[in-house]
């Protein structure tokens, strides 16, 4: 090659741009689909005039075109009786699918003067004519429909042709009445079906019948159409071939923990989590359900949900600690044999008057994939945003990470609005996504603006898709856990879907002392980084885990709904080197458990024949809360014990937050609820609204709506 | 474990009816099979439209995908094809395709994100005609002239006399613009 063309190269290799991501997500989506498709094709014979549904009223009006009233009258006469006859036992064996011998079913066809019998694999010319026939009009891809012509010959197994038997039968059962009003050409009018039937994009027919052998809607052939249909739709065809048509190509990454299932008190009494204060599954669930899609069950992480909303528990007077603990029980809405126990938190708020002056890194993606309107300009718009509420004080620097990591602004007093705003608007995006590289940067940047009575803190904005350095969640941990130990807190702001890692973003905010909340709108970035600012950049206790130690006695069998990816081992909970979440100023934070009380009908479990009886039944307790915190900076943590007491009455909060965590339930699919659906999940919602000044739970309202509407 | 498969394998697991399969191979190719089709059409948003040509069309192409040939080799021609055919359909109310018709939207397209210089390549490439383009994206992609023969289906010395052609071709434009 010689060196003008090299040249060329090089400059074609720099133009040529990555491709889009959403783009390519629709046209592998695409091209699964019409893959599917083609398999769907290939498992069943093609239905063609001579051979398909149709082909024995071909035969029978060819033959009665041809034959005299009298013999036409003897002929029919004829087909009901061979009707009858296929609901005789021993046809009904016959007719038996798909184990029939073909031999068989060549019987079949002779007893009911089929005048062509096909015991061979179909022809090549015959799927020809039948393909393009079938071609719509405004098909633009015609290779799609002539390459199936090469299908190969073992699958045209007998089997299928039997069941092509049992639906000829079956349609001769139904149907022969409609064979007299029937004497035009059929093809014609076959073909005449398909075309306007047919989505341009599904070459294949059998996946558009309906399911049930109901007429077809288009009246204009309602005589052929009708049994025609009923021959195709009882198909039996694997169910799938019918739902393939989204599989998921998208890159979307969520944590694959399973739902919490029941645990029997007696063999596991304490259960012990860490708080999670993160509200990016609440935005996803919202992102979906608004795009007309129910969300997949594994983005749904219940007690994200619950604590996206501001709740109104009593805080914690001057002098206590940080925060405090609420604690209720009173009768689970969608069962009415347990009881859901509530554990409230409600964090101080210390004067902000008197704040620390704050150092934020913001930490920009700006990779390729945040080329999206979604993405980078909803960041920048949500950086606006939050750089209002800066004080003069407070520092701002800006670390991009895109194929490579590099400083975008140094660190600069907040006063300077005009050059921050200038640095965000000049952050453009391209190339791959060396997540590593940023952090690592963004953790020195850091370091370099720390200084004592400061808190510092990293804002990394990304969709999550981290594809250069160490991309998997569990390596990035253990990088986030080493740079936890200089101090600096990390929160995670997640936008876009498409390629949204969640469970990277879930990784690095639980690992790095920070929250992940993610922006879908400019009103979810006004929520997060203007009204509960303060709570999201200033900790007031740090690793707050939480222990409930049920009584056996009063308690059967419990289910914490929610945290299962802050899941704590038991003995991690006095193990103060274990991490856990981190309480924001303000923040609140509720977890709510299912009780099934002794000797309640609810209980799933029979109680064991042979177990010691060793249950001290003396106290009427339901069970013991244990909560450890250690103040912001602190190594050692602080103990706070309080009981469960029976059962009261509850509140609004208690109540909206019940709602939610049962329309987490609906969404995962979980199958405590019973009976109990959407409609009682809104009427408890509606119900508890409270004082929502922002509208919150209105919206959530509106979400239950549309989920119960997507979900039918 | 579907990393280490060979393309061939898959695309024959493919053709036999894995879903599976299609999808990473698909997958696997996608970045190159757009890097190509940019090539062949010099704008972005055209790549995208004929990616998804492509891609629509491939499951039923898959079924005259031949061992013997690698899997790049067959995509690459599938694409060609592809290409020639949107063209075709093109040129019923663009007669200028290959001429300076395009020029105004491709450059207004890949306005946002190119210097003068790719705007350069972008004209020059459109202003070759189709065969020579084809045969120069084949190439650019580190294309020996045998491969590039092989899914053009021409002989390799028509791949290096085309190459020579464009080489010329390109330099009578540059030229040209020198001077004015």
């Amino acid at each position: 090659m010689t060196d003008d063309l090299s040249d060329l190269k090089a400059m074609m290799d720099s133009a040529t741009p990555r491709p889009d991501a959403a783009r390519r997500a629709e046209n592998l989506a695409l091209a699964q689909k019409n893959f599917e498709d083609l398999q769907g094709s290939r498992i069943a014979p093609r239905p063609t005039p001579a051979n398909g549904a149709n082909a024995l009223w071909t035969g029978v009006k060819t033959m009665l075109n041809t034959f005299t009233s009298k013999a036409a009258l003897t002929t029919t006469t004829a087909i009901v009786a061979v009707g009858f006859l296929a609901l005789t036992p021993q046809m009904q064996d016959v007719l038996r699918p798909p184990s029939v011998p073909q031999i068989t079913m060549t019987e079949f066809d002779g007893a009911i003067s089929e005048p062509r019998i096909e015991d061979g694999p179909l022809r090549v010319d015959e799927l020809t004519s039948d393909m393009l026939e079938r071609r719509p009009v405004t098909e633009p891809l015609g290779e799609v429909l002539q390459e199936p012509l090469i299908v190969p010959e073992q699958e045209q197994a007998f089997e299928d042709r039997s069941t092509t038997a049992t639906a000829r039968a079956e349609a001769q059962a139904l149907g022969s009445a409609a064979v007299s009003d029937e004497a035009e050409s059929a093809p014609q009018t076959q073909s005449l079906v398909m075309e306007e039937s047919e989505p341009p994009s599904l070459p294949q027919r059998l996946q558009i019948a309906p399911p049930a052998p109901v007429e077809m809607p288009a009246p204009t052939m309602r005589n052929l159409a009708a049994p025609q249909n009923t021959v195709i739709a009882p198909a039996p065809m694997p169910a799938d071939d019918l739902v393939v048509f989204a599989p998921h190509v998208d890159t979307e990454a969520f944590p694959t923990e399973t739902p919490n299932t029941l645990k029997i008190t007696s063999e596991e009494p304490v259960s012990t989590f860490s708080i999670d204060v993160d509200t990016a599954a609440y935005s996803v669930v919202r992102s979906s359900l608004s795009r007309g899609q129910l969300p997949p069950a594994q983005a749904v992480r219940i007690e994200e949900m619950i604590n996206y909303f501001p709740y109104d528990y009593p805080a914690p007077d001057a002098g206590e600690a940080p925060f405090r603990p609420t604690i209720s029980s009173f009768q689970t809405p969608w069962n009415a044999d347990t009881q859901l126990v509530h554990i409230a938190l409600q964090g101080e708020m210390p004067s902000m008057d008197d704040r620390p002056p704050l150092n934020l890194v913001f930490l920009i993606d700006t990779s390729g994939s945040m080329n999206d309107p979604a993405k980078l300009p909803l960041l920048k718009q949500s950086f606006r945003l939050m750089l209002d509420q800066l004080r003069p004080e407070d520092e701002v620097a800006i670390v991009e990470y895109a194929g490579s990591a590099g400083q975008v602004l140094a660190p600069t007093a907040a006063s300077e609005r005009t050059t921050i705003l200038n640095a965000i608007q000049s952050l453009g995006a391209g190339g791959s996504t060396n997540g590593q590289g940023g952090l690592q940067q963004a953790y020195a940047v850091a370091d370099t603006m720390k200084e004592d009575g400061q808190v510092s803190r990293i804002i990394l904005a990304t969709d999550g898709d981290f594809n250069v350095g160490i991309s998997n969640p569990d390596a990035l941990k253990d990088f986030i856990a080493d740079k936890r130990e200089t101090g600096t807190y990390l929160s995670v702001l997640g936008f876009g879907r498409g390629n949204l890692d969640d469970a990277t973003m879930q990784a690095l905010a639980q690992n790095g002392n920070g929250t992940a909340a993610y922006i879908d709108t400019l009103s979810e970035a006004q929520k997060v980084l203007v009204d509960q600012l303060t709570g999201a950049l200033f900790p007031i206790a740090g690793d707050v885990k939480v222990q409930v130690e049920f009584n056996p006695a009063q308690v059967a069998e419990y289910r914490l709904i929610g945290y299962e990816t802050r899941a704590l081992a038991r003995e991690d909970f006095n193990n103060d080197k274990v991490d856990a979440g981190e309480l924001g100023a303000g923040h609140s934070v509720t977890a709510i458990y299912e009780i099934t009380p002794v000797g309640s009908p609810a209980q799933l479990s029979d109680p064991l024949r042979y177990a010691p009886d060793t249950v001290a039944a003396s106290s009427d307790e339901l069970g013991y809360v244990k909560l450890r915190y250690k103040d912001p900076g602190e190594d050692t943590s602080q103990l706070i014990e309080t009981p469960i007491i029976g059962e009261s009455i509850p509140g609004t909060e208690a109540n909206f937050a019940a709602a939610i965590a049962g329309f987490g339930q609906l969404l995962r699919d979980d199958s405590y609820l019973g009976d109990w659906g959407y409609d009682d999940a809104i009427a408890l919602a509606n119900s508890n609204r409270g004082e929502d000044p922002f509208g919150y739970r209105t919206e959530a309202v509106q979400l239950m709506r549309l989920a119960q509407s997507l979900s039918r | 474990m579907r990393m280490m498969t060979s393309d061939e394998d898959l695309a024959e697991e493919a053709a036999h009816g894995d879903g599976q399969a299609f999808a990473s191979l698909l997958d696997r190719h996608y970045e190159r099979l757009f890097a190509f089709c940019f090539r062949l059409t010099g704008a972005r948003a055209e790549a995208e439209d004929l990616t998804q040509d492509i891609c629509a069309a491939l499951p039923a192409k898959l079924a005259s995908y031949q061992r013997r040939a690698k899997v790049t080799t067959w995509l690459y021609r599938v694409a060609v094809n592809a290409a020639h055919d949107r063209r075709r359909k093109r040129a019923t109310y663009a007669k200028a395709t290959t001429g300076w018709g395009d020029w105004e939207t491709n450059r207004t397209a890949a306005n946002r994100d190119t210097n003068e210089q790719i705007d350069w390549l972008t004209t020059a490439m459109n202003q070759l005609n189709t065969d020579l383009r084809d045969t120069l994206a084949l190439v650019l992609d580190d294309m020996t002239h045998a491969q590039a023969a092989e899914v053009l289906g021409v002989s390799e010395g028509t791949i290096s006399w085309r190459i020579s052609e464009a080489k010329k071709a390109l330099r009578a434009i540059k030229e040209k613009e020198d001077v004015a």
